[in-house]
This record gives C-alpha cells, sequence and structure tokens, in this order.
C-alpha cells in the first residue's frame, strides 16, 4: 500500500534519487527495437543517443534494451553506423507473437 | 527616499514606506520583484536599502511577474527567506507561478498593494486582484491602515514559515489609498523584529542541501497529487491557529493586539456591516454616527480572507438582525462578491441567521464615503424593521 497523505513528505518532493527507475514509461511502445548482437561493434552511437537510458551497456558492450522506459522512437535505430545496422524496430506485438 | 529614523511611535510614513521599512528590519535573504503601480514605491525604498548596504538582501530585478515571482520560487526552495511586492496586472501576471509557490509550500511573502484589474485600464484601489487569487493557496491578510500594513508585514514571516503551515502569505493593503498616504505609525526597534522573526531554518531538505538530495517540482500523477492537494488543504486549516498564535506574540512584542478579525461596537449590535482594508475605517465613523442617532450598529473587520475563518464570523453575525457585506470586487456569479457568498455560506451552519445584503463598492478607486455606509445602514434598519430584503445583490457608489 502506498503512504497516506499524512506520511507522505510535503511540497510534493522526493527524498529518494533516481526513483523515477521504478516507474514503467514503456507501455505505450508502438515499435520496439531489436539488436542483432552479431552486427554490433559497440560503438555506443545508440547509448549515447537514447533519450530514455534505455540502453543497457554492460562491461563495456551494448546488451539489450530496457524495455520498462524504451518509448520506441527509433533514434537508436536511425544512429546505428550505416555500415552495421544492428537495430531494427519491429511492431511491438509481432515481437510478442514471435516470442 | 529611504527611511532613517530613532524614533518609535509618531513616525509619518506611507503604507508602501512601512512595508519597505518593515521588509529592511526583516532583512530577507532574497527579494525579486517588478515594478508596478501603486507597489512600485515599496521596491523603490527597499532597493536603496540594499545599494547603501543597510540589509544583506540579493536583490533580483527580473523582466516581468512572472519571472519575479519564479525567482522567488528558485530561491525559496533552495531554502532562503524570500520577500516580494506586486499590484493588479502584475499578481495576474504571476498567476500560475502563485499555485506554484504555495504547492510547493515555499513560505514567501509578499506585499500587495491592491489595484483594480484590466479592462477598463485603472490604476486606483480595489481587490480585484487579491480576490481572483483567493484559490491560489496563499493565505490572505488584509490591513485597514498603515500601522496593520507595517505590523501585518513582520506577522507574514512567522505564520509563513510555522512548521505547521509552509505556504505563502500576502499582506493586502489598499492602493494609494493607504499605499501613498502618511499616516502616523509605532516602529518596533530592529532588535525586537529580529528576535520576532527570528533565523529562518528549512525544517526540510532546500535544493542547495546536498548532503540530502531531493527533486523539487517533479510530477505527481493521479497516484500522488491529491495527496499533496490534502497537506496543503490541511496547512491552510491549521494556519488559522497559526495566525492567532502569531497575533498573541506580537502583541508582546509591539503592545497591539491581533486576531482573526476586528469587532467594532459588536456587543450590543442589531444591524452590521462587513467591509475589508481602509473602507473599515470609514465605515467605522458611520458606526459612530448611527449610534449616536440612536441604531445599534456594529462592524466586522475580517483581517484574514484565507484561510476563511467562517465560522468565527457566523459566530460574531449570527445574533444580529440585518448584516450588509460590502465586496470590492464582484466575481461576476451576478450573486454577489466573494466576501459575501463566503460569509453567507458560512452562516448556513448556523440555525439562527441574519438577514443578509451583498454590495459592491468602489471599484476603480471609487470614493466611498461616510455617507455611503450612513446609506447602506439606513437599509439595513429597514430590512430590520420589515424582515424584507428587496435586492440581495447590489452595487454602490455607482452612478445609476
Ligand atoms: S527506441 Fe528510442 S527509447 Fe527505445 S532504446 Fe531506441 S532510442 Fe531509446
Ligand atoms: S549504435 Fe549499433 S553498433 Fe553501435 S552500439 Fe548501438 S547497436 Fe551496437
Amino acid at each position: 500500500m502506498k503512504k497516506g497523505w499524512k506520511e507522505t513528505p510535503i511540497r510534493g518532493i522526493i527524498l529518494e534519487a533516481g526513483s523515477a527507475h521504478g516507474y514503467s514509461t514503456g507501455g505505450w511502445r508502438k515499435l520496439q527495437p531489436t539488436l542483432d548482437r552479431a552486427k554490433c561493434i559497440d560503438c555506443m552511437f545508440c547509448w549515447v543517443y537514447c533519450p530514455d537510458s534505455a540502453v543497457i551497456v554492460e562491461n563495456g558492450k551494448m546488451v539489450g534494451f530496457d524495455l520498462e522506459h524504451c518509448k520506441g522512437c527509433g533514434i537508436c535505430a536511425m544512429e546505428c553506423p550505416d555500415k552495421v545496422k544492428a537495430i531494427t524496430m519491429v511492431l511491438e506485438e509481432e515481437e510478442k507473437e514471435a516470442k | 527616499m529611504a527611511v532613517e529614523t530613532k524614533h518609535k511611535c509618531n513616525v509619518g510614513l506611507t503604507g508602501n514606506s512601512a512595508v519597505a521599512y518593515a521588509m529592511k528590519q526583516i532583512n530577507p535573504d532574497v527579494v525579486a520583484a517588478y515594478p508596478i503601480t501603486p507597489s512600485t514605491t515599496v521596491m523603490e525604498e527597499f532597493s536603496s536599502y540594499v545599494a547603501d548596504g543597510a540589509v544583506d538582501t540579493e536583490l533580483v530585478t527580473v523582466e516581468s511577474e512572472h519571472s519575479a515571482m519564479s525567482a522567488c520560487i528558485g530561491a525559496a526552495a533552495a531554502g532562503a527567506r524570500v520577500m516580494t511586492a506586486t499590484s493588479s496586472q502584475g499578481l495576474a501576471l504571476m498567476w500560475e507561478m502563485l499555485y506554484i509557490a504555495a504547492g510547493m509550500r515555499l513560505p514567501i511573502v509578499m506585499a500587495c498593494v491592491n489595484r483594480a484589474l484590466s479592462a477598463p485600464l485603472n490604476i486606483h484601489c480595489d481587490h480585484s486582484d487579491s480576490m481572483g487569487a483567493r484559490d491560489s493557496g496563499w493565505i490572505q491578510l488584509y490591513s485597514e491602515t498603515v500601522q496593520e500594513a507595517y505590523d501585518n508585514i513582520i506577522q507574514a514571516v512567522r505564520i509563513a514559515e510555522h512548521e505547521d503551515v509552509l505556504l505563502p502569505v500576502m499582506v493586502c493593503l489598499d492602493g494609494f489609498i493607504t499605499s501613498h498616504s502618511i499616516e502616523n505609525l509605532c516602529l518596533i526597534d530592529n532588535d525586537k523584529v529580529k528576535g520576532f522573526v527570528g533565523e529562518y531554518k528549512p525544517n526540510q531538505p532546500s535544493l542547495l542541501d546536498v548532503e540530502h538530495p531531493a527533486t523539487y517540482g517533479a510530477v505527481a500523477l493521479p497516484d500522488s497529487y491529491i495527496e499533496a492537494r490534502r497537506q496543503q488543504s490541511e496547512a491552510m486549516k491549521l494556519a488559522k491557529d497559526v495566525i492567532t498564535d502569531v497575533g498573541k506574540a506580537f502583541e508582546k512584542v509591539s503592545g497591539r493586539s491581533y486576531g482573526l478579525m476586528e469587532k467594532y461596537r459588536m456587543d450590543d449590535a442589531e444591524v452590521a456591516m462587513v467591509i475589508l482594508s481602509s473602507a473599515a475605517g470609514t465605515s467605522k465613523v458611520a458606526v459612530d454616527e448611527m449610534r449616536k442617532r440612536g441604531a445599534k450598529a456594529g462592524l466586522i473587520k475580517p483581517r484574514v480572507f484565507r484561510p476563511f475563518p467562517y465560522l468565527e464570523i457566523g459566530e460574531a453575525l449570527k445574533n444580529i438582525k440585518a448584516v450588509a457585506v460590502l465586496d470590492r470586487a464582484d466575481s461576476y456569479s451576478s450573486f454577489g462578491g466573494p466576501l459575501f457568498t463566503e460569509i453567507r455560506s458560512g452562516l448556513y451552519e448556523f440555525d439562527k441567521r441574519p438577514k443578509i445584503i451583498g454590495r459592491v463598492f468602489g471599484l476603480g478607486g471609487r470614493d466611498y464615503g461616510v455617507h455611503d455606509a450612513l446609506a447602506v445602514f439606513e437599509e439595513l434598519l429597514r430590512i430590520k424593521d420589515t424582515g424584507k430584503v428587496d435586492k440581495l445583490f447590489d452595487y454602490i457608489t455607482v452612478r445609476e
């Protein structure tokens, strides 16, 4: 249960850092980015350009997408270098059906 | 010209000079303002205190009132004690920021030198500006005299910053009538003012508190917005007792007492007028005149309009036979001004209640004289005798 009005900090302030991470904003995505790991050269362009910090990088490698926060804008696919094109945008329903 | 005085009482100052002097004594951390008639001289004089090094205040001169209130909000969120002043269109331009100051629970103190709103363009007194802001979440205190404006500014700091309240406070005084008229008043010693307002210590992490980082002004969706608003409503409710307590504490340092309202010759009154600010002074003369004529007339001057002391006012009016509520603003409901409709609504709590009428007067600085008040009392006497109200709502001081 969430806190009642008497327990909530006043001023609408948030005392916990990074709490937005717990809020799912990926629900209205129409297109979903998919990664072809074999083609990826880990240039990190997608990571730099993603407006929602939804590109996941581990140990210097691009490993996938945070679909709780990715809004499906396709910027990552657009920015992925032409000679690589490791990211493809696919319809959300088709991706779900495929799984 | 900035005031330099060692005298305590019988100091002749205009309302705006007195407000600026109170601000000097309070010595706020930040003042952000944009000039507008008739509040301009508050800032003009305060800025000379800044230039003379008489205060430590960071004075932020901005490009509009919207920016003035925005700067006040930023500074207050950073933990500063913040003050400003405005009037009329300036207050109107602050509109969206007024709600944000209140919603973020920032104890900003603002002098509102009441002036009519356009159109037609007018620079003179009425209460359209502050009455329009009555739902913005600011506490509102109304001042009859220069003395009250000075005293209210000092008390406002303590009311706003009280931990049960943490809301911005608007101190209203009548444009030109009070702001530009010289009256004798008593000033309080600097040390006493300093001691009375104390040091402002925000009890929550401020923007500059790097040890306790916090997010200010974040979005609150349907799962949390109403909780913040419920808290704000509670703070406004608690403000009523805080205002009373601060008034009592103020009496100890000044000898002048302040409550939620002033009652004038109400003890045995049969007919009464309710009226705000400087026009209450004029009306008291009419009360005395009515008493001389043998009529039991009285007057109530609410000092606090937000929070609205509906039970206290209702209690004071319930045994009166006929009451007139005079508004220096119309709310264009075609039913009555804001003070009238709220008092009438508050009286619904009482089984026994008076006949009541609402009258709008003095818009755009139209003179309101003793004869106008006497005419209202005469009408109340007719209502008392006949038990009949001819016109629930009407304008006075207007050419028919
Ligand atoms: S589609 Fe847009 S939001 Fe999703 S990962 Fe790519 S750039 Fe980020
Ligand atoms: S932009 Fe393309 S190649 Fe570069 S890291 Fe992202 S997916 Fe890999």
